[in-house]
């Protein structure tokens, strides 16, 4: 299964405790994954990315294996590791303010 | 029972205050969506344990919220905002042209007949209409594409659409407020509109008498009275007799005619309040002394009040939404702070006392009354 984890704030609007488990038959790429998220959570549809565009929102970010992948390609798969389910896929709010 | 329950929307969260028709003592309830900022928060006059509240962040977007039980849970509805068509631009603070682009929902508008229906202010500029309690939304979009609208720009806090005024004689009557663009009528149930800005005046724009361009801040309106309107413009407090046709200016003795929050006295429509701003390069009370004003004759005569508030040292704002009144036999007013605090009075105004001293920045108040 593919691990995901939530920012905090998010975890709270879907009402999930830990991590969200997305099946790869699903999808395996980043796209995929948050869409997937949203069927099920349908509280986060938005929030994560834009509707319309699908643009991942400015302020969230994306992280597996100690690695940026914000800015990769969303329709490319992850890592084997993230699909495997031996690292998460960490959905992060950008670090803003004081 | 008797009583009144405040909702508060706040830089991080929402609060709902609570008591009883003498309101002495208060309970305060949240934060509820803790650390999101709550522009605005509704309750539904046909239906008062129906509220909606508007949830956002800079970092998420846009979160609608619903409860069916007078706030002791809530449910995420749609908070899909997709304009209708192609958006087209709008211009920008410099004058070139900005894509419109969804960015928040500033105030909720219920309508008083049915609990489902729900209007949207938002920004960037657009009037948003549900009726079916959230679940989908569609813009009235004759509003943006009006043929001002392209000319349409930004005031200091972005370009909100933050007044919705519902006719509750005139179901096909709606008034908005959009900030710097001005006020509008439909009489159409929301599909035309009309600018409706004669006798403003605005010397810190290109053309002063203007047709679109002015920086409404709120617009009032006593609901036995809904050809009366009464506006906090960016400077000047105005009056229309006519349903918004032609403006006057009744700042009268005023110590300064700049502020944001207006509001008119649930029992008499020629009772009006206002909370004087020093400027708009200042945007806190004259002197350190928080003082709301009160007009008994309809504006351009106005008192202070003072007692209960604080009178030294005090620079807080009070926002557009931040005022609100009571319906009870001793009409109650209440105004929210960037400092934390709520002031109400039981007494018309008379004497004020804080319900609440240290919540997060204080973004909206409304209230509900239970006879």
């Amino acid at each position: 299964m593919i691990r995901v984890l939530l920012p905090a704030h998010l975890k709270v609007l879907a009402n999930v405790v830990g991590e969200v488990e997305i099946d790869p038959s699903e999808g395996s790429s980043i796209s995929a994954v948050i869409e997937a998220v949203e069927r099920r959570f349908p509280a986060l549809r938005g929030t994560i990315l834009r509707y319309g565009s699908r643009d991942r929102r400015p302020m969230v970010r994306f992280f597996a294996c100690n690695t940026d992948l914000s800015h990769e390609d969303p329709q490319s798969p992850l890592p084997t590791a993230v699909i495997d389910g031996e690292e998460p896929l960490l959905i992060v709010g950008a670090i803003a303010g004081g | 029972m008797s009583g009144v329950r405040v909702l508060a929307g706040t830089r991080k969260g929402a609060f709902i205050l609570e008591a009883d028709e003498a309101r002495k003592r208060w309970s305060i309830d949240g934060p509820f969506f803790a650390g999101w900022e709550i522009y605005h928060i509704a309750g539904s006059p046909a239906d008062p344990q129906r509220l909606y509240a508007s949830q956002s962040s800079g970092w998420f977007g846009q979160v609608l919220q619903r409860s069916n039980d007078g706030g002791k849970t809530w449910q995420p509805v749609n908070n899909e905002f997709t304009y209708d068509g192609i958006p087209g631009t709008h211009q920008w603070y410099d004058g070139s042209s900005r894509p419109w682009e969804f960015k928040r929902v500033w105030h909720l508008e219920a309508s008083p007949l049915d609990p489902d229906v729900v209007y949207a202010g938002v920004e960037d500029a657009a009037l948003f209409r549900s009726d079916d309690g959230g679940e989908h939304w569609h813009e009235l979009s004759g509003l943006r594409n009006h043929s001002t609208g392209s000319s349409w720009h930004p005031g200091a806090g972005g370009m909100c659409l933050h007044t919705i005024l519902l006719d509750r004689s005139n179901a096909r009557r709606i008034f908005v407020a959009i900030s710097a663009a001005g006020a509008f009528r439909s009489d159409d149930g929301g599909d035309t509109w009309l600018p409706i800005n004669r006798g403003l005046r605005s010397e810190y724009i290109p053309d002063p008498n203007a047709e679109v361009g002015h920086c409404v801040h709120r617009l009032a309106m006593h609901p036995a009275r809904p050809n009366v309107l009464f506006m906090q413009k960016h400077w000047d407090v105005m009056r229309s007799d006519d349903g918004g046709d032609v403006w006057h200016e009744i700042s009268g003795n005023l110590p300064t005619d700049f502020g944001f929050a207006i509001d008119v006295h649930a029992h008499d429509p020629e009772t009006v309040y206002v909370v004087p701003i020093k400027s708009d390069r200042e945007h806190f009370p004259l002197d350190g002394a928080l003082r709301v004003y009160r007009s008994r004759t309809g504006g351009d005569e106005w008192e202070a009040l003072t007692s209960g508030l604080p009178q030294e040292h005090c620079y807080v704002n009070v926002l557009r939404d931040a005022m609100a009144v009571d319906r009870l036999g001793s009409c109650g007013i209440y105004f929210g702070t960037t400092g934390g605090q709520i002031y109400a009075s039981a007494d018309d105004g008379d004497s004020w006392s804080a319900i609440a001293r240290d919540l997060p920045p204080v973004l909206s108040v409304e209230v509900q009354t239970f006879a």
